[in-house]
This record gives C-alpha cells, sequence and structure tokens, in this order.
C-alpha cells in the first residue's frame, strides 16, 4: 500500500505531460493532433502552446505561492491574493482604464497596482520592525476589501467602454496578448519558485512553529520577509498577466499535501506538476465544454476544485 | 574561563515593559537546573531571552566564552536545543520527518540528509521510546507520545545544552516520570547540561541538582533543592501557605499544600 514520494512524482509527471497533450490537441476548433503538427496549422499549434506555457506559469506560480503563505503563517486558508495583490491590480488597472492609458500598459498599470497593494498591507502589519502572522492577514484582509471598493466605485462612474475591458480580470484568462510580457513574467516567476525551493527546508521548520524554526538556527523575520516579497512579486506578476485565478493556490497546495506529505521538498516540486496539470485541464474544459462558448478559468477552477478537494478530505479522515 | 552558558545582567521582555530584570545566571556543564516561580515571573521570558527568541533590552549571554549574538545562529543550534511547553503542529508530518528537522543546524541550505543524520534521528527517536511512532502522523499521536517526539527532534540536533519550558505540565504523572527519567538518564549518561521551567515543585524537587527561584523578573534565591524550598520561600514568592516535609524515598524536600490557606490569610 505504502507508495513512496518518488513514485507519486513520477505519477504527477505523467499527469503533467497527459495534461499537455490534452492541452494542445483540444481547443475551440477541433482539429485531430497529427494534422496540428502540419503547416497549415501551425498558428493554431503556436497559439496553444503558448498557452501551455501560461497554464504552467499561472499553476506553478500561484501553488508556490500559496504554499509559501500558508507555511509561513502557519494558516491554512492562505491564498497567494491574501496580500491584496489582486485588488490592487485590479484597482492599478481601472485607473489605466479611466486615465486613457494605452490597452498595451494595462498590465503595467497592474502590476503597479499590485506592488503599491503590498507595501500598503505590510506598512499596516509592521509592528516594531516585525510582521506577525496574524496582523499580516488582517491587513491584506482590509487593504483588500478597501482598493476593491474603489475599484468598484471608479468602475461604476466610469463610461461601460472602460468598464468591459476590465471583466476578464475578475475570473482571469489564459489568453496570450504579449509575447515579451510572457517572456518577463516566466523570469520572474521562474526565479521566484527557485528561491522558495532553496528555502524549503527553512519552511519546513517555520511551518511546525517560528519558535520551533528560531530554535533550530532559522533567521525567521528574515526568511519570512524575503519569501513574502518573493510571493508578492510573482502573484503581481501573474495577476497583471492572467488576472485572477481563484482557488488553485489555495488548493492544490492542500491537495499535495495529501498525496506527497507536508515536507517541502517534494510539496514544491509535486505542487507545480499538480497546478500546471489543474490549470491546462481547466483551461481546456472552459474552451471545449460549450465551444464556442467559453467560460473563464476561473469558474472552471472553482467548479471542478471545490468537489475535487471535498472529497480529498473525506477520503483523508477516513484514513487517520 | 568563566561558566558553560552564562547569562549576564539580562533584562527584557516584550515591548516596553520588561518582564525579566538585570538577571545573571550561570550554569557548569552537566547541570541539571529547575527554574521555578510564580506564573508571570519571568521563567520562560528568560528563556526566550537567552535563546534569540527575544531580543534583550540590556545584558548578553555567553556561550562556552562567545557572546551569542556573534555566533551563526546554525552554529547556536548545534549546540543549545529547545522543547516547549506544549507543540501544536498543523501540518501532518510523519514522525521522522519532525525528528530529522533536528540535523537542520547541521546541514547546510539545500543540503541533503545523510546516512548519518538518518542514523542519529533514528537513535534519538529509540532513546525517547517513540521509534515505534516513526511512521505515524505527528497530529495523530497523544499528548504525551508528542512531546516525546519533541524530545527527540531535540536531541537530534546533538545539543550540549537543553532549554525545557514547562514540557510536562499537560502530562499525566507517568508520562511526566518517564519525560523526567529520561531527562536524569541524558543528564547522567551523556553528560547534557539541562535548564527546565518545572510548575510542579515537588518534580523540580527530585529532579534538579540547583533550583532558581524568580519572582517578578529577578531571582529571589538559588541553591540546592534543600536550601530553596523552605516554607518561607514559597510562602512569601506564591502568598500560599504550605507544609515542607521530606520525600520518603528520595530524601528530597516535598512540598505539601494547605487547602483554604489563602483565606486564612485574607483574614
Amino acid at each position: 500500500m505504502k507508495i513512496s514520494v518518488k513514485k507519486k512524482i513520477i505519477f504527477l509527471i505523467v499527469i503533467f505531460i497527459a495534461a499537455i497533450f490534452f492541452g494542445i490537441s483540444k481547443g475551440s476548433a477541433d482539429i485531430p493532433f497529427i494534422k496540428l503538427l502540419g503547416d497549415e496549422n501551425r498558428a493554431i499549434l503556436m497559439l496553444r502552446l503558448l498557452r501551455v506555457v501560461m497554464a504552467v506559469l499561472v499553476g506553478s506560480g500561484l501553488a508556490v505561492s500559496g504554499i509559501v503563505l500558508q507555511s509561513t503563517l502557519r494558516n491554512p486558508l492562505a491564498d497567494p491574493y491574501l496580500l491584496g495583490t489582486s485588488s490592487g491590480a485590479g484597482l492599478g488597472a481601472a485607473c489605466a482604464a479611466i486615465f486613457g492609458i494605452g490597452q498595451d500598459l494595462f498590465p503595467v498599470a497592474a502590476f503597479l497596482g499590485a506592488v503599491a497593494s503590498i507595501i500598503l498591507v505590510y506598512l499596516v502589519a509592521r509592528q516594531g520592525g516585525k510582521i506577525p502572522a496574524h496582523s499580516l492577514i488582517l491587513s491584506g484582509v482590509i487593504v483588500s476589501i478597501a482598493l476593491s471598493g474603489i475599484m468598484v466605485f471608479l468602475i461604476s462612474i466610469s463610461p461601460d467602454e472602460a468598464l468591459h475591458g476590465l471583466m476578464w480580470w475578475i475570473w482571469g484568462s489564459l489568453e496570450v496578448f504579449d509575447l515579451r510580457l510572457i517572456l518577463a513574467v516566466s523570469i520572474i516567476v521562474g526565479l521566484g519558485i527557485f528561491v522558495v525551493y532553496i528555502f524549503s527546508q527553512d519552511l519546513n521548520a517555520m511551518s511546525i512553529g517560528e519558535e520551533e524554526a528560531i530554535h533550530l538556527g532559522i533567521h525567521t523575520e528574515t526568511v519570512k520577509k524575503l519569501l513574502l516579497v518573493v510571493t508578492a512579486l510573482i502573484t503581481a506578476s501573474l495577476v497583471c498577466i492572467a488576472g485572477i485565478i481563484g482557488f488553485v493556490g489555495l488548493v492544490v497546495p492542500h491537495m499535495m499535501r495529501f498525496i506527497v506529505g507536508p515536507n517541502h521538498k517534494a510539496l514544491i516540486p509535486a505542487s507545480c506538476l499538480g497546478a500546471a496539470a489543474f490549470m491546462m485541464f481547466s483551461d481546456t474544459i472552459g474552451h471545449a465544454a460549450f465551444s464556442p462558448l467559453e467560460i473563464p478559468i476561473g469558474v472552471v477552477t472553482a467548479i471542478v476544485g471545490a468537489p475535487v478537494f471535498i472529497v480529498l478530505l473525506k477520503v483523508k479522515q477516513k484514513i487517520i | 574561563m568563566g561558566a558553560f552558558f552564562s547569562i549576564e545582567n539580562i533584562s527584557g521582555g516584550y515591548g516596553d515593559v520588561p518582564v525579566v530584570n538585570d538577571v545573571s545566571l550561570s550554569l557548569e556543564k552537566g547541570e541539571f537546573v529547575g527554574l521555578i516561580g510564580p506564573n508571570g515571573s519571568g521563567k520562560s521570558t528568560l528563556l526566550r531571552l537567552v535563546t534569540h527568541v527575544l531580543v534583550p533590552d540590556k545584558g548578553r549571554t555567553v556561550l562556552a566564552g562567545r557572546d551569542i549574538r556573534t555566533m551563526p545562529r546554525k552554529e547556536f543550534a548545534r549546540q543549545v536545543a529547545f522543547v516547549s511547553q506544549d507543540t501544536t503542529i498543523n501540518f501532518s508530518y510523519k514522525v521522522r520527518e519532525i525528528v530529522l528537522m533536528g540535523r537542520i543546524p547541521h546541514l547546510g541550505q539545500l543540503e541533503l540528509e545523510t546516512k548519518k543524520d538518518f542514523a542519529i534521528a533514528e537513535s534519538a527517536l529509540k532513546l525517547t521510546g517513540t521509534l515505534h511512532l516513526k511512521d505515524k502522523e505527528i497530529d495523530s499521536l497523544s499528548a504525551g507520545e508528542r512531546q516525546c517526539v519533541i524530545i527527540a527532534k531535540a536531541l537530534a540536533q546533538e545539543p550540549s545544552l537543553l532549554f525545557l519550558d514547562e514540557p510536562t505540565s499537560h502530562l499525566d504523572i507517568g508520562h511526566q516520570i518517564k519525560i523526567l527519567d529520561l531527562l536524569k538518564k541524558l543528564n547522567q549518561e551523556n553528560n547534557l547540561t539541562i535548564a527546565i521551567v518545572l510548575h510542579d515543585l515537588n518534580l523540580a524537587s527530585e529532579y534538579c541538582d540547583r533550583l532558581v527561584l524568580l519572582d517578578k523578573g529577578t531571582i529571589v534565591t538559588q541553591g540546592a533543592p534543600e536550601a530553596v524550598l523552605t516554607y518561607p520561600n514559597i510562602e512569601t514568592v506564591y502568598n500560599t501557605v504550605v507544609v515542607v516535609d521530606k520525600n520518603r524515598v528520595s530524601g528530597k524536600p516535598n512540598v505539601v499544600l494547605v487547602a483554604g490557606s489563602q483565606l486564612c490569610r485574607q483574614k
């Protein structure tokens, strides 16, 4: 009955590869896989490959951010948008739309909004050079609510077309619109995940308790600050290319804890694979299920993810 | 050459009001020292001030001739380990994973555990009688089992000094004796220096070579249990009437509580 962690990771790699093929072969247009490789369908193939890249970036970035926040704050309900990134990005984009800044600068505005909101959350949470977990969570919630309020206010007083350009932000999208942007984001996400992985041992210690980690020789405040900045940058950059995609960053880390356990050395790679595959399946379902209608990916992740999570939770309870 | 571990004029606490006031205390190698005192007397705060958890306002702590602030944290953790009162762990780590975390101070940032680390973790499990639990999840254990595992983790650090903050206060008497017997054995056989905060004065009397009585953030008195656990000392510090008897087996002081004594004093 016992399956080693290595075998479980290999199993996840298989699912990941299957998801890539699934994502490439299915889409709004139904084209057999072999034909996709032909010259006449090169554009479609490229488009689908880019969506795969987006799915990998968004999935793994959000999952790793979720892990960092859950472990450092020791709060199972923490998700990547806890630090106010989503509402900050939304507000940034809303401002850009309302002040008539060009569409192609929206992501930049969103990124700046996200970073500004994170700084605000830090400033509110800080108590004498330290960032206590509970005060970070509270300040994240407060700043998010305030910024969303301002965003909705701005949208409601502005003419309709500005509002329309922002709707996709609410439920997210893997639509690719700028290759340079994807490149920049993939560098941030890739480096970010690498940095988090370097600290996987520290995260193990910190997830059992902050004082426990100090007694194991870890500079908990420094590590916490560094990793929170890294995850904030990852989420901010992802929000500006994909909008807000809920559930992945909260639930995939939990699913993977059920499968490979809480040890971050296995949990981080497993979550990257699992979340990327989950995003590809969700995206493809969103495209193919009611084609030609498209369902926003955030809707799919919520509808598919919730039951999967509940089943895992029930199964887990039975085992204990 | 000073003491093995010396606390020099430490003051500090949480925020502006210091909980610990100008406390100096030395521990010699191989000692078994008990810290006692009423709630809020600063016992736990003192331990936190000398183990990097809290930054002292004043004073310094010296380990083997070196100020601990100048030592790399991991080097400190290779010599000093800490067991707290109650460690609740939210995530389902396996027992062996928890104990293996005790090896973190001995590993580089990305270094993987070697056979040696696994062997040390396993012998820590054996020593604490928890080897049979190694594949269980930590959150499925009883409080007594969990505390033994936490001690095993501390032992996997291979420390020469072990701090414990009321490690037995949630446990039944069987588990209390089991854990303190284990500590005594480690103290005698491995020359492990132990400083332990205990609420139970009789346990402190039975196991410790030296007791340090704290009240309102300062040391009231210290010395052998016979010298510290006298009824005048206890009555002043705890504001409670007691009778100090002798344990018929060990000959150590035995503190007997007197019910209703607080009411009598109020009259």
